[in-house]
Parts: C-alpha cells; sequence; structure tokens
C-alpha cells in the first residue's frame, strides 16, 4: 500500500506565545531535543511511509532549519522523501493559504503526480506514537472513504477545545461537533485523516474553488451522510502542544512518567530528530538531579528537580531549578532559583535571580536575560 | 597547500585492552560515553579541512566499518573525496595481508595517487586528542621537509615506551630509537606523520623490498631514512593532550578524567567538536531516588541508582539502590538493582541481575594474564549476561558472549577470570 504522507505545520498559535514568537507552533521544543512535529513525520516514517509533504505557513525558518533535507527521517531521497510545502506566488494567486483544505489544494501537485493511492493527513502539533499501519487496514476492512483517528478524551482535557465525534453501531461516524459549549461525549476527534487520494482530490476540487477552506468543516463535516466517515480508536497517550502553555507545560512534566516515556520514547519505533553532535551531559560533585530529563552537551552543577533540561544548558554551582523547563543554550548562574517557569532557547538567568510563581507558568522568550 | 590525503591506520587489535578487543578493533572501542576512539581522528580530520581520508583495517574490522559507514557523521559523504575503507586485497601479484603499518600504506599508493595526493598524513586511529593538522602540515612546509613527525615531550620515565626524536636546533631528526631502553631525549613520536607523496612512495618501495624489513613505520622507515639519510624530518612539537589508549589501565584513567570539573580533554570545545555515529535516542533520565555526581551519563540511559565518578554510555538503565563508582559502563548495558560495581569497566549489551556485586575485596595478580589485567578492575566482555546474586572480585575478567550457564560457582575470586573456550 502507497501512502502520502501530509503533515499541516502552518499554524500560528497566539496561545504558544512567546514560544511561537519565534516559531510555529509544530516547532516548538520539547522533551529536552525534539520538536512538536518530530512525533508525527517519525510515527508516519516508522509506518512505511517514503514520501511526506510539510505544509507550512507561519515562521517555517526554524521548522525548515529543523527538518532540512529529511536525513534524520531517512527521507532524503531520490525517489519521494521530504517535500516543504510553502504558500507561494504564481499567476494565479498571491495570498497565503486560507486553511487546511485551500492549503492542500494549492499543493495539488504532490498529489497528482505521486503513484500513492492514500493520503495520511496528520498534524505537526500532535505528541503520540502510532504505527499506522493497523488504520490502514481497518479502512480497507470497513470499506471507508474517510477513517478518522479518535479517542477517548478523560477529564484533564477541556472537550470544548476539541472536535467531539458521535458514532453509529458500525463505528460510522453520523456527526462532528466542532469546539462544542456542551459536548455530548468524550469522543474527540484526533486531527488524523485516511483517504483515498483521488477521492480527497476531489473533494477539494468541489470546495475550495467555492471559498471553503476548512479540511474538517468545509470538506469532511458537510460529507458525513454522503460518505462512509469511519472511526478508528486510539488508546495511547495523544496531547496537542496548540492548547495553550499550560498543556505544553504538563506535556513536558508527563514525560517524567514512566509509562509515558516507554510509551513516547520506547514503543512503536523511534523519535527521530536533527541531531547536534554535543558531548554526553556531565553531572559535577556538586549536582543533585532528581526525576529530570538531562539532554545532551549540558553540564549541571546544581540543583534540578522535576525539570526537562535541554541540550547545552549549564546549571552553576548553588542554581536551584525546579519544576521547570530550560531549551537549549540556557545558562542559569550561580544560586539563582527558578520554580515554575519556561526559559525559551538562548536565555541567561543572572546570578542570584529568583523567579518563583506559585500559580501562573512565567515564559521567558528567546534570548531573554533575566 | 598541495593535496593532502589523510590515511588513518586502523588495523590494530590492541592486544593489552584484553577483551575489550576481543570481537572489535581497537579504533572502534568505545570512548567517553558516546564515541569510539576512531572519532577523534575522524573528526580533527574534517575540522582541519581533510576531506580525502583513507581507512586502512585489517582486523575484526565489521563494527568499525558499520560504525564510518560513507562517512555521514564527519559530513565525509562527499562527491569528490571523503571516507574510504581501505582493507586488505588479494590482488594478482603479491598483495597479502597487509604486513605492518608501512606496508598497508604501501599496498594502497594506488588510492593515493587516484587521489592525487601531493602531501600524506600518516594517522593513528586509536589515539585520544584534539589536533588541527593544518599547524603540522603548515611546519612541514614551512622547514621544507621530506617527512614531519608530530612529538611531544613525555615524563623520562616513561620515554622508553616511545620512538624517542633527537633533534638539531632547528628542530631536524638527527637519531631516532624506537622504544630505548636508555632514551637519549624525552621527546616521543605521537605517530602522526606528515610526508610529500613522492618522497614516501620512494621509502615505502625501498622498505617492501628489503627482506629484513618489518614494514613497521616506527620500527623500520623512520629510522632508514634517519640513518641512512635518505632526507629530511623534522619534530613537530605538540602541546596539548594526546593519549594512546593502549592499556585497559591506561583506557579507565583517560575516561574517568572526562568527568573532572576542568577535564584535561575538552569534549565541550564549541570549536571543535567530535562527531560520532551514535544512535537516536532520547535525553538521559535521572529518577528521584537516584543520586549522580561526577559522571557523564549519556542519552538513552535511565539512572535510578547511585552513580559518582563514572562514565555511563548511551542507552544504560541503573536499577533501584545499585551503585557504580569509578567504572565505566558501555552502551545499552542493563544493570539490576542493588548492585554494586567498583573500578569495573562493563562492555555492551551486558546484563548484570540484581543483588550482583562486582571489584569487591582484596586485589589478586591475574591468572589470566598479568601483562594485560595489572590490578584492581575487572573488565566484563560485551554481550555476556550475568546472573543475580554473583559475587566477583577485583582485576578478574568476564569474557564476551558469557551466559548464566557458564557460572559454575557464585563466586569469581579476584584475579580470576570466566571465559569461553574456544570449539
Amino acid at each position: 500500500m502507497r501512502v502520502l504522507g501530509l503533515i499541516l505545520a502552518g499554524g500560528k498559535s497566539d496561545k504558544l506565545w512567546p514560544l511561537t514568537k519565534v516559531r510555529a507552533s509544530a516547532a516548538v521544543p520539547v522533551f529536552g531535543k525534539y520538536r512538536a512535529i518530530d512525533f508525527t513525520l517519525s510515527n508516519m516514517v516508522n509506518s512505511g511511509i517514503k514520501k511526506v509533504g510539510i505544509i507550512t505557513q507561519y515562521n517555517p525558518r526554524s521548522l525548515m532549519d529543523h527538518l532540512g533535507s529529511g536525513k534524520e527521517w531517512d527521507l532524503d531521497r531520490k525517489s519521494g522523501g521530504l517535500f516543504i510545502l510553502q504558500p507561494y506566488v504564481g499567476p494565479n494567486r498571491e495570498t497565503w493559504y486560507h486553511g487546511t483544505a485551500d492549503a492542500i489544494f494549492q499543493n495539488m501537485t504532490i498529489l497528482r503526480r505521486g503513484e500513492e493511492d492514500y493520503v495520511l493527513i496528520g498534524s505537526g502539533d500532535h505528541i503520540y506514537k502510532m504505527v499506522y499501519k493497523d488504520m490502514f487496514s481497518y479502512h480497507i476492512r470497513k470499506g471507508a472513504d474517510v477513517t478518522l483517528l479518535v479517542k477517548e478524551l478523560d477529564e484533564t482535557y477541556n472537550l470544548s477545545e476539541y472536535g467531539i465525534v458521535q458514532l453509529d453501531g458500525d463505528m460510522r461516524i453520523v456527526e462532528i461537533e466542532e469546539k462544542p459549549t456542551n459536548p455530548k461525549g468524550n469522543l474527540a476527534f484526533l486531527g488524523v485523516y485516511f483517504m483515498n487520494k483521488n477521492l480527497l482530490m476531489e473533494l477539494l476540487y468541489a470546495t475550495v474553488p467555492h471559498g471553503k477552506y476548512d479540511l474538517l468543516l468545509d470538506v469532511v463535516i458537510p460529507n458525513l451522510h454522503n460518505l462512509k466517515v469511519y472511526a478508528y480508536k486510539f488508546n495511547g497517550y495523544w496531547r496537542n502542544v496548540k492548547k495553550g502553555i499550560h498543556e505544553y507545560y504538563r506535556i513536558n512534566m508527563d514525560i517524567l512518567k514512566k509509562e509515558v516515556r516507554e510509551e513516547l520514547f520506547y514503543k512503536n519505533g523511534k523519535v527521530y530528530t536533527k541531531l547536534k553532535d554535543l558531548p554526553p551531559p556531565k553531572l559535577t560533585s556538586t549536582a543533585v538531579v532528581e526525576n529530570s530529563l538531562i539532554a545532551d552537551g549540558s553540564i549541571i552543577a546544581g540543583t534540578v528537580r522535576n525539570s526537562i533540561i535541554f541540550r547545552n544548558v549549564w546549571i552553576k554551582v548553588g542554581a536551584v531549578v525546579e519544576n521547570s523547563i530550560i531549551m537549549e543554550n540556557t545558562v542559569v548562574e550561580e544560586g539563582a532559583v527558578l520554580k515554575n517557569v519556561i526559559l525559551d532557547k538562548n536565555c541567561v538567568v543572572r546570578e542570584g535571580q529568583i523567579v518563583v510563581d506559585e500559580r501562573g507558568i512565567p515564559v521567558f522568550e528567546k534570548r531573554a536575560v533575566v | 597547500m598541495g593535496n593532502v590525503v589523510a590515511m588513518i591506520l586502523a588495523g590494530g587489535q590492541g592486544t593489552r585492552l584484553g577483551v575489550l578487543t576481543e570481537k572489535i578493533a581497537k579504533p572502534a572501542v568505545p570512548f567517553g560515553g558516546k564515541y569510539r576512539l576512531i572519532d577523534f581522528t575522524l573528526s580533527n580530520c574534517v575540522n582541519s579541512g581533510i576531506y580525502r581520508v583513507g581507512v586502512l583495517t585489517q582486523y575484526k574490522p565489521h563494527v568499525l566499518a558499520k560504525h564510518i559507514g560513507i562517512g555521514k557523521p564527519w559530513d565525509l559523504d562527499r562527491k569528490d573525496g571523503g571516507v574510504q575503507i581501505l582493507p586488505p586485497y588479494i590482488g594478482r601479484g603479491d598483495s597479502d595481508w597487509y604486513k605492518g603499518t608501512a606496508n598497508a600504506v604501501y599496498q594502497n599508493l594506488e588510492y593515493l595517487e587516484e587521489n592525487d595526493a601531493e602531501i600524506v598524513l600518516i594517522l593513528s586511529g586509536d589515539h585520544v586528542y584534539a589536533m588541527n593538522y593544518n599547524d603540522l602540515i603548515e611546519y612541514h612546509l614551512l622547514k621544507k621537509a621530506d617527512g614531519t613527525i608530530a612529538c611531544m615531550e613525555v615524563p623520562m620515565e616513561e620515554a622508553s615506551r616511545f620512538g624517542i626524536m633527537i633533534t638539531d636546533l632547528d628542530g631536524k631528526i638527527v637519531d631516532f630509537q624506537e622504544k630505548p631502553e636508555r632514551p637519549k631525549s624525552n621527546l616521543a613520536s605521537l605517530g602522526i606523520y606528515v610526508f610529500n607523496y613522492e618522497f614516501l612512495k620512494e621509502v615505502l618501495s625501498e622498505d617492501e623490498h628489503d627482506p629484513n624489513s618489518s614494514h613497521d613505520f616506527g620500527k623500520d622507515v623512520i629510522p632508514r631514512i634517519v640513518n641512512e639519510k635518505k632526507g629530511n624530518l623534522y619534530a613537530f612539537r605538540f602541546e596539548g593532550y594526546w593519549r594512546d589508549v593502549g592499556t585497559i589501565r591506561s583506557y579507565w584513567e583517560s575516561n574517568l578524567e572526562l568527568v573532572l570539573p576542568l577535564p584535561p580533554f575538552n569534549l565541550y570545545d564549541p570549536n571543535w567538536r567530535f562527531f560520532t555515529h551514535s544512535e537516536e535516542m532520547p535525553p538521559a533520565y535521572i529518577a528521584p531516588e537516584a543520586r549522580v555526581v561526577m559522571s557523564l551519563v549519556s542519552e538513552g540511559s535511565e539512572v535510578y541508582g547511585f552513580v559518582s565518578n563514572s562514565v555511563i554510555f548511551q542507552g544504560v538503565r541503573i536499577g533501584k539502590g545499585s551503585v557504580i563508582k569509578n567504572s565505566i559502563i558501555m552502551t545499552k548495558t542493563e544493570i539490576g538493582e542493588n548492585c554494586h560495581i567498583e573500578n569495573a569497566i562493563i562492555a555492551e549489551n551486558v546484563r548484570i541481575g540484581d543483588g550482583t556485586r562486582i571489584g569487591v575485596g582484596e586485589d589478586a595478580r591475574s591468572k589470566l594474564d598479568p601483562k594485560v589485567y595489572t590490578g584492581l578492575l575487572t573488565v566484563v566482555g560485551m554481550n555476556s549476561i550475568i546472573p543475580g546474586g554473583v559475587v566477583i572480585g577485583k582485576n578478574c575478567v568476564i569474557g564476551v558472549d558469557i551466559t548464566p550457564e557458564d557460572f559454575k560457582s557464585k563466586e569469581i575470586p579476584s584475579g580470576d577470570f570466566l571465559i569461553k573456550q574456544e570449539e
């Protein structure tokens, strides 16, 4: 089965500000060395997909730098490989993408040219590990036109922020309510579509030229009765970084749980990311490190508890970092105390500075000096 | 500057590393938490802008060849030049196994010819150091030398382990002693040579046809050039960290030096990075109940126990209540709960059961080979499985691929060994 992968990574996210000041939400750093998009991209590669198009729009520099030629994902190929699909100026248009359906429509060539029979559409913002192969066979077994990935969300999710799905007895989707104020259930659509490529092309031709630009709202939902749209249930860990700073913080802290680490890092293939060629992390004689993730190139001489330390971070003697996320190339100087904070890349926390917030989660933007 | 081609001698067995080189060549021996020895020389080449590199392999080359691949991690996957593995081959004439370092280069003169070599850098694949070879080559050109040898002053008492240079005031080598009992100087050769290609070709051809030669650079070629005044050799003084981690003891010491607050060898220099082919792994995780000090803990490792003064490679698991002291634990080794491991080198993919103690008791002379296993350190070879509750003393050797069935007793006293007999 030949499947084309498409990843929607153009999103601008105000909820993640200021982390998204310098990057698209799919490029926000997570878990010490990864970017959000690494998960969906690795899932696709681990499912045997050899051609992946990444649809970008909002500030793509960081994302493009990260993806490069796709060699870390084995996508630097003569046939297939990685395609970055950016908005462009052509003879017939001079605008940005108006929505997800429009974005794919504007890149119809990648659909038209390939020899793939199916398309898997995912999002660069989602953190989960999955090999899609069972979903593919489910799609065929059900004779579905479209298969959507769904999951029962527990009380830790705000259901009003998700698309809530109603099924019939055969798992066919009869209704999708996008971001309902009073959700009728807890089965949510996870933003992953699987469908026949030609069908997708037809649907796009029928909608986008008429000013209908959203893949879910304008293409899938109005066709629930004409098309066989089935739900495929996912039971593993799944979260969306784009939902806000609190959700972003929660996701990062979740990785300190053994079962989440096992699932996200070690099950269903590896997570690939851009390599940085840094030496192993070093803990000096004054280091106290508890329940934390420490990435390559970091030197820890202070105290670190319940925190995520990215690559090339320096925590100096006497500094205390608790319940925090410290991104790449940041230096926390002697005696500084940080609790419940997020420091973006290349920050400096000066000697003796104390930032402790018991209620909120202060975020310091890239290159901040505290 | 002429066209530079580097030849890395990577065929060495490294017999004094004991079970560590049972299955792999010395240049493939892991070092510093994520590297293999050859990474340092390869990285020095690319950091010096040298992108034509031949790697001469011979002894157990599989791991080494897989590690180097097409040279991607070092940016040596090039259309023009790049890295090439040069194994021994059988030709129509007399080509055969490499008889010595000089013979190995001689058999690959064609490779140098093809790459239009004008200056040839002869390097060792098993040294740990950071050197900008351009400084060496510039010195070589400045002196208008036929060959230049990188040297370092070593303590006089260690001089007899090295090739010793005696130079005039200009740095020209006037006498050479290979591992002398009574060294005339303490200027030691580091096994790093630069030659003008035409000159090298000439001296190697002569050496090849000398029936009394063992075809080694240090033993035969260099002494002949100096003694018979074949050409001008100069000594380039290198001041910096350089180690030939040739023995178990020096291997252990140089690894543990890396955990010092200001290590003599800097892996963290952003202007001189060391590249390696490493597996993609998540960041290291240190558990709430763990205590880790004075150590390197590489990516993919999960530590639930106590670690001090140790180098932990990638993907290592250290269970609850286990204590690791003054040790080197290599890639993907798993240590159970409540183990005690001290003064040990544990190779790759080893499994150690709960409650095992390694490196305990009084030191004793090795019953296996006191020249290789000189004391204190216990070494466990790769892929071995040590069942729970075993007690292993000091200066012991557990070979490669040992299974729980091989343990006839729960105790291996100091100095003893457990090695699979060849079938």
